[in-house]
């Protein structure tokens, strides 16, 4: 296995708006995969991006009248799992949601292992950490 | 560890946020001990501009007391030490002459871009 | 000198802004570093021939690594044994590789 190491990734994308989401989320899955520490800075929309209240809907337009059929994605599944999978492997990761975003959005629900932080958490995170990915928005 | 922030994107959410968000970020990181400096670059290079207002912004009997001060915010960055370098092309390009700007930036060239980068442990592209 | 991992995910199709990442690409390579630039999402369609390749190909042709991601040209049908000079395709899991190895990681 390779040498662990500490990967910080900065987003600030919502979910369901543009590519930079998932690209992100496979960076992270990969790290995961490989047992890697993770930090996760959500600033802006990304705290959206694990928000407890998305909800799977049917799509008729696709032939799938019923939810089920359509599965349609949801972030805070893919984020659940991704914890899941850094666990698995033996690394850790430390999802931060910017606070004040998370209040001017409403986002205060979020899935379990995500935690309220400030930009302070974000300079801390990339001092520790063996490199800083930031994935801004447009 | 020593950080260049490059600020590209302008005027995105600017009005709702009262600031652009990564000046914001820099400010706040700044305080929090962080050692960065800014590139201002592309339409970010606007943020320079003295004579940036926003004017009344009122949505029915809703007005909006507090506007985005964003040369300002570049201003307060420089007050604080911070290293605040803009792209002396994209200044060109936009029709922007020094006479417009306020004081205390370090122009730098496209070209010279790779080698301010030599400089910091880390570039953060916003 | 320095390692660098740039991270295209802009297209010049829809961004004036894309060719001036690949000429600090080019850039940085000229003066010494090690280069990757690493298209992702719609940045690799200049990959497929079209007519901003050229303008790609010199980035490789300046001595930078130019890799575009698989699930990206996938996703949009570019063959990943089709692409244009200079470039090739590659996994994702190269940017962790080199973010791992402590590259000075810019993404665009």
């Amino acid at each position: 296995m390779a040498d662990k190491k500490t990967l910080t990734f900065a987003l600030m994308d919502a979910p369901f708006e543009t590519a930079r989401t998932t690209t992100a989320l496979r960076l992270i899955d990969i790290a995961a995969r490989r047992g890697y520490d993770i930090n996760v800075f959500a600033y802006e929309g990304a705290v959206f991006v694990p928000f407890a209240l998305q909800k799977q809907h049917s799509n008729p337009v696709h032939g799938h009248p019923e939810v089920e059929e359509e599965d349609h994605p949801l972030p805070r599944e893919w984020v659940s799992a991704l914890i899941d999978e850094v666990m698995k492997n033996g690394g850790k990761i430390d999802w931060v949601n910017c606070g004040l975003c998370v209040d001017e959005r409403g986002a205060g629900e979020s899935i379990e292992g995500v935690r309220r932080g400030a930009p302070g958490d974000f300079w801390a995170m990339a001092t520790a950490s063996d490199n800083t990915l930031v994935i801004a928005t447009k | 560890m020593k950080v260049l922030n490059v600020i590209a994107t302008a005027y995105r959410a600017t009005l709702e946020e009262q600031d652009d968000t990564v000046l914001w970020l820099t400010h706040a990181m700044k305080g929090a001990g962080a050692e960065l400096d800014v590139l201002l670059r592309a339409n970010a290079v606007n943020y320079a501009v003295k004579a940036q207002d926003i004017g009344r912004l009122a949505f029915g009997e809703r007005v909006q007391k507090q506007g985005p001060r964003l040369a300002e915010d570049v201003a307060g960055l420089i007050a604080k030490e911070v290293d605040v370098y803009i792209v002396t092309e994209d200044l060109a390009d936009r029709g922007l002459a020094a006479d417009a700007l306020i004081d205390g930036l370090k122009e730098v060239s496209r070209a010279d871009m790779a080698t301010l980068f030599d400089d910091y442990d880390h570039i953060w592209h916003w | 000198m320095a390692d660098y991992l740039l991270i295209e995910s802009r297209d010049p199709f829809d961004s004036n802004d894309v060719g001036q990442f690949y000429d600090l690409a080019a850039n940085l390579a000229k003066g010494g570093n090690q280069v990757t630039l690493f298209l992702v999402q719609n940045g690799v369609l200049p990959a497929r021939q079209c007519v901003h390749s050229d303008a790609l190909s010199a980035v490789a042709g300046a001595g930078v690594d130019v890799l575009a991601d698989g699930f990206s040209l996938d996703e949009r049908g570019i063959a990943a044994g089709a692409l244009v000079t200079g470039v090739s395709a590659a996994a994702l899991d190269v940017v962790v590789d080199q973010l791992a190895e402590g590259r000075k990681a810019i993404w665009h």
